[in-house]
């Protein structure tokens, strides 16, 4: 057994290090690191900037343009984003639809779709959750009728993240309202720029829009953009939702901020000494560096086994239990390094372009970071849901 | 041994109750419309000994109080803006400055606030670099404050200062003073602070209060403490009751939430936690008279207890809310954020658990 990565494989580190290093513009980095968020336009920016480079599709093979990295390469490549403070790719088009595109469109589908989403031409949300159906997907009631050559869809999604700039959903609907939950569903495309569709902003408990409230009225949407059979939508989300979980661990992220922490309790001073030093603080680190160790190594166990050819099913769900775990448990501690610090508010910087003095800069989004990152055991499916998919499916119970 | 009420405090409650149902801030930051009716109902005066003006009240009298803030989420500075700089007064003064500050603050007429915490001494309110130096008119004060709760609304700051002698004092600052610059923000938990420069400020002799302030500013922290603590176990009550009432109503899978086992038992977990703190804030509260030293051991075993609860109940209230919790629409969201920064007010769960530790003794 080895744990170390091939010479390729470093090479290719310090291959995206440069890249990185290079081409990741000095504002978008800066407000990355300061946890500022980021404008659309930021989003495309760097994602253009990919695309040349052709890396915007890390997970997607050659034959549809991209990298053709395996796991490996993909889990450098996040790692050394997350340490550059690079932007995360809003995934739902190239991480989400594409895959679904891939693997159920039709040839003109994949034709139409696939570029655009390289060339950063389209921006994709996630239309699934409804008010009544959360994790309780296949409970969802928006209700696509046929009319010819069209659906006429009408009903509700909610917390639609970036909805407010998106141009396509791809929308989960109820094409047969008598058939069983699941056998109902199919996957739609739709054009948010139909008449009868409005985005309402929801603003979390961190002040931030991120999330949006989408309603459709009497949407006419081609048959045409419909992905997989009628009343298959029900395995296209199934299969979206593991794509979904593969990365959802954050390791990357967590071991950002997790140095990030370290920087921050060495100098923060407690009684003249600094804050890493004091036991119950110290103790706590020790335990999240301990679970980072844990899970890297378990991630690379998944990653080995996924590049010779497994699906990673269930145990992807227990990395994502455990890797949001840990990133909100740092997310705490960083929130409380800070102290006093941690309680100022500035939401005309952290969402705008207010300016702010320097030295509060710093410090400014950990409060506001830590409410947002609650999200992460919720989003994605529940950290309870996905206990219960590790109880049946790994164990059998 | 009597854990009931008095009939006076049970008529305090039903007051609150009343008030609080009446008087729903959400969304407003710090609004300060409450704090004529605090004064018209005695609320002002009701922690402070009668020869000063006060009407008396205890520990637990305040624990009633802030309890009710804490469930109705009132975000007028009844800590900050009244119980730390009151005490301050109240033990300090002479009767001229008592008079001159301590009547009208208790009369809701006079708005003040403490200043204690500084940058470098993190949660210490004893090892600050602000400095007082005596001339021959008075006083020059020199130093910074940080999170200076209420500042921008008070008349006034008590500012605490360390003097040429090495004794801590306390300085009655008016807000308007040359040479004090203020940088006012709003908090996660929709208060409002200041960070404080105080550069040369010129003090008449009187505006010191007392000797050295030591050991009053320990028990006005040892007040403010329990009443932070008091306040936190009510918001907990409501993020449960909330909670509870939600896991109940909102069906998934066709069924409630609260018929899912997982969700049963991590309710009842947020239910005990509420309760040991609950027990804890009644701790601190009845200890508030006790020798200093046995006093704040109690005071930080509670605080650190309730940081660590009041944690608990509000990550589990946000998680069993699902996405409608992370919303600011949804009022769970509200008791989370006071919930979680109740810990970086007057020292957070590290610091008291530091000073529990370092008291603690083998049997
Ligand atoms: C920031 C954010 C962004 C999001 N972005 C999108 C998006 O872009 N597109 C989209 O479609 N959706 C999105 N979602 C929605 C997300 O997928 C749902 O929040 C999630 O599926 C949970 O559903 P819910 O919020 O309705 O909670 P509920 O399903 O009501 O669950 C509430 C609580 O009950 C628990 N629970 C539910 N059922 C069970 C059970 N059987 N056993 C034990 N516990 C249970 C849950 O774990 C949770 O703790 C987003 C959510 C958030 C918070």
């Amino acid at each position: 057994m080895n744990l170390d990565f091939t010479p390729e494989e470093q090479a290719f580190r310090r291959e995206v290090r440069e890249f990185l290093a290079a081409e990741l513009p000095d504002d978008i980095r800066e407000r990355v690191r300061l946890g500022r968020r980021l404008s659309a336009d930021d989003h495309l920016r760097w994602q253009n900037v990919l695309s040349r480079r052709g890396w915007l599709a890390a997970g997607w093979p050659r034959e549809h343009g991209g990298p053709g990295w395996g796991p490996v390469e993909r889990h450098i490549f996040d790692e050394e984003s997350a340490s550059a403070h690079a932007p995360t790719v809003v995934p739902f088009g190239v991480s989400m639809v594409a895959p679904v595109i891939m693997k159920f469109g039709s040839e003109a589908q994949q034709r139409h779709y696939l570029p655009r989403i390289l060339a950063n031409q389209d921006w994709w949300c996630q239309g699934y959750s409804e008010p009544g159906a959360g994790s309780d997907l296949a409970s969802l009631r928006t209700r696509a009728v046929r009319d010819g050559d069209h659906y006429i869809v009408s009903g509700q999604k909610t917390w639609t993240t970036l909805g407010q700039y998106a141009n396509m959903m791809f929308c989960l609907v109820r094409t047969d309202p008598e058939a069983k939950k699941q056998a109902g569903i199919s996957f739609l495309l739709i054009d948010m720029q139909s008449p009868g569709i409005s985005v309402r902003p929801i603003v979390t408990l961190d002040g931030a829009h991120e999330v949006n409230e989408v309603f459709l009225d009497e949407v006419r949407v081609p048959v045409a953009n419909r992905i997989g059979e009628e009343g298959q939508g029900w395995t296209c989300a199934k299969f979206l939702l593991t794509h979904e979980r593969t990365g959802i661990a954050g390791l990357g992220h967590a071991k950002q901020a997790l140095r990030h922490l370290k920087t921050l309790a060495g100098q923060i001073r407690h009684r003249g000494r600094p804050l890493l030093e004091l036991p119950s603080f110290r103790q706590r680190m020790v335990k999240a560096e301990l679970e980072l160790m844990a899970l890297k190594v378990t991630h690379l166990r998944v990653l080995a086994s996924a590049r010779d050819g497994a699906v990673p099913g269930a145990v992807s769900s227990l990395l994502k239990v455990r890797g949001s775990e840990l990133r909100q448990e740092l997310s705490e501690l960083t929130r409380r390094a800070l102290g006093p610090e941690a309680l100022p508010f500035f939401p005309g910087f952290l969402y705008g372009d207010e300016a702010l003095e320097p030295e509060r800069a710093e410090y400014a989004a950990a409060g506001a970071q830590y409410l947002n990152r609650r999200k992460l055991s919720i989003y994605g499916g529940s950290n309870e849901i996905q206990k219960s998919i590790v109880a049946k499916t790994l164990l059998g119970m | 041994m009597d854990f009931s009420y008095s009939d006076e405090q049970r008529m305090l409650a039903d007051t609150l109750e009343r008030l609080v149902a009446d008087s729903d801030s959400v969304g407003d930051a710090a609004p300060i419309t409450l704090w004529h009716t605090f004064a018209e109902l005695g609320l002002l005066q009701l922690p402070f000994a009668e020869h000063v003006g006060g009407l008396g009240g205890d520990g637990i009298d305040v624990t009633i109080v802030m309890q009710a803030f804490g469930r109705g989420l009132v975000r007028e500075p009844y800590v900050a803006g009244l119980l730390l700089p009151g005490t301050l007064l109240a033990r300090l003064a002479n009767s001229a400055q008592r008079e001159r500050w301590l009547s009208p603050l208790l009369g809701g007429e006079y708005r003040m606030t403490l200043a204690w915490q500084e940058t470098a001494a993190r949660y210490d309110a004893h090892a600050i670099s602000t400095r007082a130096r005596r001339q021959a008119d008075g006083w020059v004060l020199d130093g910074s404050k940080q999170g200076v709760m209420a500042a921008a609304a008070a008349d006034a700051l008590v500012v605490t200062a360390r003097l040429d002698d090495g004794l801590l004092g306390a300085f009655l600052v008016p807000n308007d003073s040359r040479g004090l610059a203020r940088r006012d923000y709003t908090t996660l938990d929709d208060r409002t602070a200041s960070d404080i420069q105080l550069t040369g400020v010129l003090l008449p002799h009187d505006a010191r209060l007392g000797d050295d302030a030591s050991d009053t500013l320990d028990a006005a922290l040892a007040l403010g403490r329990a009443a932070l603590c008091a306040e936190a176990v009510g918001a907990m009550q409501a993020a449960c009751d909330q909670t509870l009432a939600y896991l109940k109503e909102r069906r998934q899978f066709g069924a409630p939430l609260a018929g899912f086992q997982v969700l049963q038992h991590r309710m009842v977990d947020m239910h005990l936690n509420l309760e040991q703190a609950r027990s804890m804030a009644i701790l601190a509260a009845t200890s508030l008279e006790r020798p200093a030293g046995e006093r704040d051991y109690r005071v930080s075993a509670a605080k650190a207890y309730c940081g660590e609860a009041a944690r608990f109940v509000a990550e589990q209230a946000i998680q069993l809310h699902g996405a409608m919790g992370m919303t600011e629409e949804c009022r769970i969201s509200h008791y989370a954020r006071q919930l979680i920064m109740f810990d970086h007010h007057l020292g957070d769960v590290d610091h008291h658990l530091e000073i529990v530790s370092e008291r603690l003794t083998a049997a």
